[in-house]
């Protein structure tokens, strides 16, 4: 039997101080290991509360949350950024490298927080290359200097340095016109197949939902609004 | 890893870096330069008389004393019967008596009229005595003794021949033009007034003088060389007295004696009592100065941390993705604090090296015209702890962004839309 890449139970969150009732709410969510889902949600739909909540930046009020069979909860602040670290790789929309750093060093430190061997580093970061297509020549570059493409694919790659089971991408294509979006969006599934990594992909763009055979609506998931609107 | 990280993170924001640094670096000069200057000028100051037991003048107060005589500054108000130093030269406890006698100058350094016993029994630092670089005391009527400074600046050697002038500007009107000094003796540096002087005999300092009335000379009354040896050249007067005793045990004895002198009144100081009396009038001004570089000092790294605070905002992306690449908030507060250290430490070093080549450079300078020797090693244990504390303070005004940071991270999370 498949383990599950997520296993979310009786989940309650809220911001401490900042409101009396429930921001996130999900009584039950699981995705097994890879699976490829397209998380569909407008803002303010709890879509980057969760994603905090997933990589274990913050902790649930109530409930679990597994992660590949690790409840999230037991382990300390330290444990988790290690935890996120090693096992789950995220790409934002944009900014998601170190500008003044090189491509190197960028995926070099995210190597550093996962605990990764130095000396396959170079052939990893060289297969990633390869199938993201990406010249080697940019290896030595400031991050800051790449077009928005290629920094999207560095993230990619930097995400994937550390093999994670789980890779979660939050809009990742919005700051790409639409032939790089198309092209970015294959190789990031074909990555994804090779790896047997677990996807998750956040957006509101419905044209996405094409690449993608699971579609979570997260107002599906998330009771928290549905109980306001009863009051 | 994290120095990596901050270094590059530096490097990205040069220009506002370069001037932080720059800023850093002047006040930790200012500090150091204060720091130093002070302990050496100290050590200088406090070096500058030992192995006299007393100094005497008429009577005046202690510093003016310590003053002329000592730091050829200033002027007497009165002098001293020659009886009187005969008197004391017979008293029971005294070993010895220098007389010196004051005035003259020349070209702006001060001649001192004294004996034969001024190089044997002066002393300076740790009880080093005068020690001649070239030639010898003066013998004849017309010989002086340069010190190292005056040599050096105005270029004599050994045999020049050089006319004094009568007061102590820089350029008198009135000189003692009829007759010639010549150069016997050139003393080894010392680091203490004694290198900005000339030395003659008391006689020598009389014979010039014998033309002279209430300090103008008398026109058609020259001595000529040969009837100056049938004068009779002792001295009526000196400006004053250093005294060695016997035995140290009868020092206040002694001073009070003098000090109850019935024949004139006099004054009778110890050189360490009124060197220390001296420094501490200074002291004021010592700590104004302290206080102001410690200021300066405070307020360029308060301004370093402002800095580093101001851009965090625009580093908001670049902590989040640290975050999601698994980074924990301590490691972005070791790298904002790791910037605030590679600043300091910067700045430390520029400072140093900064500081050593002023010194070198101006050291020269300020033996030749101040007496004063200035040490181009900064380094001392002092100065370790002064930049020891440097650091230490840095690191803490450094807590304000790296402390921000550390918040940040905890707080904002993954949020890189911000």
């Amino acid at each position: 039997m498949p383990l599950d890449a997520i296993k979310i139970k009786n989940l309650c969150f809220s911001y401490p101080g900042i409101s009396q009732t429930f921001w996130l709410e999900i009584p039950e969510w699981r995705i097994a290991q890879g699976e490829r889902i397209f998380l569909k949600g407008a803002s303010g739909s709890g879509k980057s509360t969760l994603l905090n909540l997933l990589s274990g930046i913050l902790v649930a009020t109530h409930g679990t949350i597994e992660i590949l069979g690790q409840d999230l909860c037991v382990l300390s602040a330290r444990q988790r950024d290690r935890f996120r670290a090693a096992h789950i790789g995220i790409v934002f929309q944009q900014f998601n490298l170190v500008p003044y750093l090189s491509v190197y060093d960028n995926i070099r430190l995210a190597a550093y927080f996962g605990r990764k061997k130095q000396d396959d580093l170079d052939i990893t970061i060289k297969q990633l290359f390869t199938v993201l297509n990406l010249d080697d020549a940019l290896i030595m570059r400031k991050a800051g200097n790449l077009s928005v493409g290629q920094q999207q694919r560095v993230a990619i790659a930097r995400a994937l340095v550390n093999r994670p089971e789980i890779l979660v991408v939050d809009e990742p294509t919005s700051a790409l016109d639409n032939d790089l979006r198309d092209a970015f969006m294959d190789m990031l599934l074909e990555i994804c197949r090779v790896h047997a990594s677990t996807l998750i992909f956040v957006s509101h763009d419905a044209t996405l939902t094409r690449f993608f055979d699971t579609i979570v609506n997260m107002s599906d998931i998330n009771q928290a609004g549905a109980k306001t609107n009863v009051f | 890893m994290f120095f990596n990280v901050a270094w590059h993170s530096l490097l990205n924001r040069k220009y506002a870096v370069l001037l932080a640094l720059i800023s850093v670096t002047i006040s930790i000069y200012a500090l150091l330069g204060v720091e130093h200057v002070r302990h050496e000028a100290k050590a200088s100051f406090s070096k500058t008389i030992s192995g006299v037991d007393l100094i005497v003048g008429a009577r005046t107060g202690q510093l003016n004393l310590l003053l002329y005589s000592v730091f050829h500054m200033g002027s007497a108000t009165n002098n001293i019967a020659w009886e009187s130093f005969l008197e004391l030269e017979n008293e029971p406890n005294v070993a010895w008596v220098i007389p010196i006698s004051l005035g003259d100058s020349h070209r702006g350094y001060r001649v001192t009229g004294t004996t034969q016993d001024y190089f044997k029994h002066f002393r300076f630092g740790q009880g080093t005595t005068l020690q001649f670089k070239e030639g010898r005391p003066f013998e004849q009527l017309f010989d002086v003794v340069i010190g190292a400074a005056v040599a050096e600046k105005l270029g004599y050697r050994l045999y020049d021949e050089i006319i004094l002038a009568h007061g102590l500007g820089q350029t008198s009107f009135s000189l003692h033009d009829d007759y010639s000094f010549r150069v016997v003796g050139i003393l080894q540096p010392t680091g203490t007034p004694v290198d900005q002087a000339l030395y003659i005999s008391l006689q020598g300092m009389e014979a010039i003088h014998l033309n002279w009335k209430d300090g103008v000379k008398l026109p058609g009354r020259s001595v000529t060389a040969q009837t100056l040896d049938k004068l009779d050249l002792t001295p009526k007067s000196i400006t004053a007295l250093m005294i060695g005793l016997k035995s140290k045990v009868t020092i206040f004895t002694v001073q009070r004696q003098i000090n109850n002198y019935s024949k004139e009144p006099l004054t009778a100081i110890l050189p360490g009592i009124a060197l220390a009396e001296l420094w501490q009038m200074m002291g004021v001004m010592e700590n104004t100065l302290r206080l102001i570089s410690a200021l300066v000092l405070f307020s360029s790294l308060l301004g370093l941390s402002t800095m580093l605070l101001s851009s965090l905002r625009e580093r908001r992306q670049e902590i989040a993705v640290m975050r999601a690449i698994g980074a924990s908030p301590l490691f972005v507060f070791l790298v904002i604090q790791t910037e605030t250290l590679l600043i300091t430490a910067t700045g430390m070093i520029a400072a140093v090296a900064a500081l050593t080549v002023s010194i070198l450079s101006a050291q020269k300078y300020l033996l030749e015209n101040y007496g004063v020797f200035i040490d181009s090693f900064i380094l001392s244990s002092e100065m370790i702890i002064v930049l020891g504390s440097v650091l230490a303070g840095a690191l803490m005004l450094g807590l304000i962004p790296s402390l921000s940071a550390y918040r940040m991270s905890l707080h904002h999370g993954l949020a890189a839309k911000a």
